[in-house]
């Protein structure tokens, strides 16, 4: 009991860093997730976070809002999730409620635009660093299906401007139809071993 | 009633909202200004721009300002709840789904077809944000040479630390924004 309160202890300020760290769109989270889940606490791997992710982003609602309850249900169940909305939604809900008041004044001052610019450019590199581990290690799998999907897909997202949730659609097809003929392939290939 | 008004309202961008916080803008510019008065085209311009300057998800950030435009604190927690609602019934029974069946063969080849394909899309959507770190704005213009050359050695140090040294990235990001600052009021 002492245990499971220090793990919804541990999940609520996580979570609650996390989320007051994510400037720049729902997929800075990653970089974030991967530091904090993967490598801090060890929590999840790093595969189970890219299917994590795959599914946050297919779901309605936002991707941060969507991980966290994901990561929350699998260390700690449904309260687990509930705790870890909470820690997500709380920084917002308080940043913004003190900034409405004067949010004027921070919309158009100078120094604040600056650091924003930058703080862009550290968002940039802390993304490009996650892209750059992860896309090798999707290089370095044996098999050629999995490169290509990596290609195929980006061309498709950032070229051809296809929907994302259309893109993950088409990709679980993909998978689907691949382990489908991989297990066809396998039976022929006993059966072909076994005639002699 | 206008707590369940908010309520109903966020509820239903949460749910319409598939694929981040772009896909959500139209959603709340529809809900807030079309069905419900609560904001001015002015005033969702500029809680756009907030949302994108501080932390956390769009919906929740255009959530909580129009809570408290309209009912307050109460209003601002109202709304957001009715923002994550969706999320939390749809996402938990997925996680269910996933957490009991990522062991059969048919998921786990789904799963390895899926995983470079959203290392595509994070990919996708860093390059947007080089881009606008780089140019100011989200599409790359025809003129490359109007390069933010301040935001482009910060994100060369950056990525520099955080390949060399492995720092957390927080840290680099925060860096970058206080170390960015510093120097353009040197110069």
């Amino acid at each position: 009991m002492k245990r499971q309160k220090g793990v919804y202890r541990k999940l609520f300020t996580s979570t609650l860093k996390l989320s007051a760290g994510t400037f720049g769109g729902g997929f800075v989270i990653v970089p974030l997730m991967r530091e904090k889940f993967v490598n801090d606490l060890r929590w999840i791997d790093e595969q189970e976070m890219l299917d994590l992710v795959a599914i946050a982003e297919s779901s309605p609602g936002a991707i941060a809002v969507n991980a966290s309850i994901l990561v929350g249900y699998h260390v700690a169940g449904c309260l687990g999730a509930l705790v870890a909305v909470l820690g997500t939604v709380l920084p917002p809900l308080i940043i913004i409620s003190v900034l409405s008041g004067f949010y004027g004044a921070v919309r158009g001052n100078a120094i604040v635009n600056t650091a924003m610019t930058c703080m862009l450019a550290g968002v940039a590199a802390v993304i490009c660093d996650t892209v750059l581990t992860m896309g090798a290690g999707v290089l370095r799998q044996r098999r050629l299906l999995y490169p290509a999907v990596m290609v195929l897909s980006f061309i498709a997202v950032r070229f051809l401007g296809v929907n994302i949730v259309a893109v993950i659609l088409a990709c679980a097809a993909v998978g689907a139809a691949d382990t489908v003929l991989r297990k066809h392939g396998g039976q022929f290939h006993r059966k072909a071993v076994k005639r002699p | 009633m206008i707590y369940g008004q908010l309520l109903w309202s966020f509820f239903q961008i949460g749910l319409f909202s598939i694929g981040g916080g772009y896909a959500a803008m139209p959603l709340i510019q529809h809900q807030v200004m079309d069905v419900h008065p609560w904001l001015t085209m002015t005033q969702f311009a500029d809680i756009m721009t907030i949302a994108e300057m501080t932390p956390g998800p769009i919906a929740i950030n255009a959530a909580t300002f129009v809570g408290i435009r309209v009912a307050g604190i109460p209003g601002a927690v109202v709304a957001t709840a009715g923002c994550v609602l969706p999320s939390c019934c749809i996402v938990m029974a997925l996680a269910y789904v996933y957490y009991r069946f990522r062991g059969l063969d048919t998921v786990k080849g789904v799963l390895a077809a899926l995983r470079p394909a959203v290392v595509a899309m994070i990919a996708s959507a860093g390059l947007s944000l080089l881009i606008m770190a780089f140019y100011g704005q989200r599409t790359l213009p025809a003129d490359l040479g109007g390069i933010n050359w301040l935001s482009a050695a910060l994100f060369g140090s950056s990525l520099f630390v955080l390949r060399r040294f492995r720092a957390k990235p927080i840290y680099v990001m925060l860096g970058a924004g206080a170390l960015g600052t510093l120097a353009s009021l040197i110069i």
